[in-house]
């Protein structure tokens, strides 16, 4: 393989890996604060139709990016009003706003599905930086949202070990009848963390409609938002690990696009299942690294809480 | 003492479903002074001092902090007006450290964290009370003791002046509790105003300038220091006089029902638990093992009832090895267990009174219309149950977590007794058990005993120990340091078999 494809496969991993990265970051903040929510394929789905009919409409993809913030924001607030507030079981609550996600998305894309983006958001390659050989052209070659998580990372990282909101947030999600003895508004901080954390799903759900294909097509996330479930346990929780475990996946998913326009022989369907089949050998191989050592998912997480509850 | 009172608490009422928890319940706290709360099981004690610090907002009634009547709509509102309680099941976070437990939700330090500075001033704060803490460990090596030091230190950081602890005794040594006393006082020459809730009555003696007793949620006396007495305290308590049954005088028999054989095993974090362990328990006899908390107690019960591998040695009942055999194996050969951790291993938490009871016996045939379970029979024999053993239940099928610790422990002694086991392994019988329900335990051991059960009795209390069996084993450092008969050995001895190993055990280290 040349120099040339093979930077460029990785410049392909970043992009192909961001979504991911966003979704993931939201639901580690989310189960950090103990509610699992499950409904990131809905949530992404919902940003990334909102954000793409408002860029289309505005022709400003910064727009579309806030909308899809705010959209993805909304689907959360359902999830925590129905488990922090309503109590109800997690996982329903969150399968159900991944099935309602997919539904509401194609209905409001209906009459935009294939059409091209006016202005999609654009690479500006970093000055200086992305002169860097090889390194260069494959971090500092892209667009803004890319950029912007390579900020977000370190900061949630720094956040949540080193300030006292993360903290809170930890113990939130580790023992909070614990926080909430201590003084701590459980509720709050859930409610807050499952939002921002829509939030992000919904920037990780329109950085595929205005950047990656840029599109609005039926159901386009096509199973990223389930990746990045699985891949907030393969980080163990940690902003940083879900960074380079996100460019993982999104390698696995330009390599197969890679494979194909370089004539390998090998088929579609295959490729397609790639990341699947290795978010299960992820799965098996940190669910034994989890039971051997004592790093393991916040305590409280899927478990809604009660002051008066023994 | 003309200052007013820091805490006063008017006809406070609080009903949970199905029970009245508290009933307009009067309590007050002075300056400088320990009140000790005092009641049976399930008496409302945890509840009214929960209401105290906010955790539970009243049905009625006043709280009113120096004179000032107050709301508490959270635990915060408590804990800035001066209120810090140290529950009666901790309230820490396992997977932080000590430093990051104390400082959690306070709004004062700033955003970004220096927990070398707040290390530092912890330990000089820990210190200025005599409390002995390290900040930068983790929450889930420490000891209970060091947990509730812990507890406690976080609530002087937040600026305390009425400390609550609940039970804070249940769970110490002797000598940890002699500390912990001595760190009261200490704090009350301050002003600060301390409520302890303990069963002890020579706990009451030693430490009270007041006492409260509590009854069937009802606060029915408060006696000043110079008024407090045994006897008035347990009439308070529980209404009636306590029924003391003497050991009754019939020699154990001869059966070797439990042997064990120079059995080793390993603890959890893959040390030595157990080391070279032989004994045997005969039936009719119940054989105490004395010790101090965490040298063994715990691996020893387990290895008994198969929840624990051997590493090497038998372990026989009625002269059959065990030693390989699944827990559910080991019940068929009639070993019960009364587990230190009632709700966690004993019992399921979310589960009613009656699927509890009949978790062993539900493979009965008698239980049984063919693959179904009857629910008219076992209805009627949980409630023969339930009335031999005086279960106090509030709502028949309500999760038996919401049963008060002396409940549990009955209903837990219900379900194993009657299981007909061969050897009954007791392990803390009556921790955190008012009088009455200690007295009820052990009526019930004694009572098993002379039908010849072989128990064996795991306990931290000496007089406990005397009080109940015929043999005592001492327990130190995963090894038998002797064994002696109760009634020819004075407590001195043993406490010694308990030290000297424990000596040794520290020279080695
Ligand atoms: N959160 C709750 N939900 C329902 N019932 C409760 C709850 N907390 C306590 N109760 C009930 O209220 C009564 C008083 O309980 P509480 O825990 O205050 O007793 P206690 O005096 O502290 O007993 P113990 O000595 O066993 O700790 C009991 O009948 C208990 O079952
Ligand atoms: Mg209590």
């Amino acid at each position: 393989m040349s120099q040339e494809i093979f930077v460029a496969i990785l410049a392909t991993a970043i992009t192909a890996g961001t979504p991911i990265l966003y979704a993931a970051l939201g639901e580690v903040l989310a189960e950090r604060s103990g509610i699992l929510n499950l409904g990131v394929e809905g949530m992404m789905l919902v940003g990334a139709v909102s954000g793409f009919i408002c860029a289309y409409e505005t022709a400003n993809p910064w727009y579309g990016l806030v909308v899809a913030m705010l959209a993805g924001g909304m689907m959360a607030l359902v999830h925590a009003f129905l488990t922090v507030t309503l109590r109800a079981n997690q996982v329903v609550s969150g399968l159900a706003l991944t099935m309602f996600g997919i539904g509401l998305s194609g209905y409001l894309g209906q009459s935009y599905v294939g059409l091209p983006l006016p202005a999609p958001f654009k690479i500006i390659p970093l000055p200086a930086l992305s002169d860097i050989p090889v390194l260069g052209p494959v971090f500092f070659n892209h667009d803004p949202v890319v950029y912007l998580s390579y900020l977000l990372v370190p900061m949630l990282w720094f956040y949540i070990f080193h300030t006292r909101a993360g903290l809170q947030l930890r113990a939130v999600g580790e023992n909070p009848a614990a926080a909430d003895s201590m003084g701590i508004n459980v509720f709050r901080a859930r409610y807050f963390y499952v939002i921002v954390g829509g939030m992000l799903a919904g920037i990780g759900g329109a950085y595929l409609s205005l950047y990656y294909v840029p599109s609005w097509m039926d159901n386009m996330i096509a199973g990223r938002g389930w990746i990045a479930v699985a891949l907030v346990i393969f980080a163990t929780w940690n902003p940083a690990n879900a960074l380079w475990g996100s460019y993982l996946f999104g390698g696995i998913d330009a390599l197969g696009f890679r494979l194909q326009t370089l004539n390998v022989t090998v088929s579609p369907y295959f490729l397609k299942m790639l990341p699947y089949i290795f978010t299960i050998l992820v799965l098996i191989l940190v669910t034994k690294r989890n039971l051997a050592g004592r790093i393991g998912s916040p305590q409280a997480l899927g478990l809604p809480y009660d002051r008066e509850e023994r | 003492m003309n200052q007013p009172n820091l805490v006063e608490l008017n006809n406070i009422t609080k009903k949970f479903p199905g029970v009245t928890a508290n009933d307009q319940v009067n309590f007050s706290v002075r300056p400088g002074e320990i009140h000790v709360l005092l009641g049976e099981n399930g008496s409302g004690k945890s509840t009214l001092m929960s209401v105290l610090c906010g955790l539970y907002s009243p049905d009625a009634g006043d709280i009113i902090i120096r004179g000032t009547k107050m709301q508490f709509r959270s635990p915060r509102q408590a804990i800035n007006a001066g209120i810090g309680m140290v529950h009666q099941h901790f309230k820490l976070i396992e997977s932080f450290s000590v430093a990051e437990n104390v400082i959690l939700g306070d709004q004062s330090i700033p955003q970004v964290l220096k927990m070398h500075q707040i290390k530092n001033y912890l330990t000089k704060l820990s210190q200025r009370f005599g409390l002995q803490i390290n900040p930068s460990a983790m929450v889930w090596q420490l000891s209970v003791g060091e947990k509730q030091r812990v507890e406690i230190v976080k609530m002087l950081y937040r600026g305390s002046q009425v400390l609550i602890l609940d039970e804070p005794t249940a769970v110490l040594t002797p000598q940890e509790t002699g500390e912990l006393f001595r760190t009261l006082r200490e704090m009350t020459a301050t002003g600060r105003g301390i409520v302890v809730i303990t069963h002890k009555m020579h706990e009451v003696m030693e430490i009270a300038d007041r006492v409260t007793v509590l009854r069937r949620g009802r606060s029915v006396a408060t006696l000043e220091k110079q008024q407090i007495n045994q006897q008035d305290l347990a009439w308070l308590m529980v209404g009636q006089d306590i029924l003391r049954q003497e050991k009754k005088k019939i020699p154990p028999g001869d059966k070797h029902v439990l042997e064990l054989k120079n059995v080793h095993c390993l603890n959890d974090q893959g040390l030595p638990g157990l080391t070279d362990i032989s004994f045997t328990v005969h039936s009719g006899e119940i054989f105490g093992i004395a010790g101090i908390a965490g040298s063994g107690q715990r691996e020893l019960a387990e290895v008994i009832a198969r929840l624990r591998p051997v590493s090497s040695g038998d372990v026989l009942i009625n002269n059959q090895a065990i030693t390989g055999c699944s827990p559910r194996q080991a019940i068929d050969h009639g070993v019960a267990m009364v587990p230190e951790d009632r709700l966690g291993t004993g019992l399921v938490p979310n589960m009613d009174a009656m699927d509890n009871l009949i978790l062993k016996s539900y493979r009965n045939k008698s239980l049984r219309r063919g693959p179904f379970l009857n629910r008219t029979l076992t209805r009627e024999k949980v409630n023969q149950l339930v009335s031999r053993f005086e279960i106090r239940l509030n709502a028949p099928d309500a999760p038996v977590k919401l049963l008060s610790g002396g409940n549990l422990q009955r209903l837990l002694l219900a379900r194993e007794i009657t299981s007909d086991p061969q050897l009954l392994i007791a392990v803390y019988p009556v921790r955190g058990l008012d009088i009455k329900a200690t007295e009820a335990v052990h009526n019930l051991l004694l009572e098993q005993r002379s039908k010849g059960l072989a128990v064996l009795l795991i306990s931290e209390d000496l007089e406990e120990i005397f009080k109940l069996s015929d043999r005592v084993g001492v327990l130190c450092d995963g090894r038998i340091t002797g064994i002696r008969p109760a009634d020819a050995t004075g407590v001195e001895e043993i406490g010694l078999l308990m030290m000297d190993a424990q000596n040794q055990g520290e020279t080695t280290i």
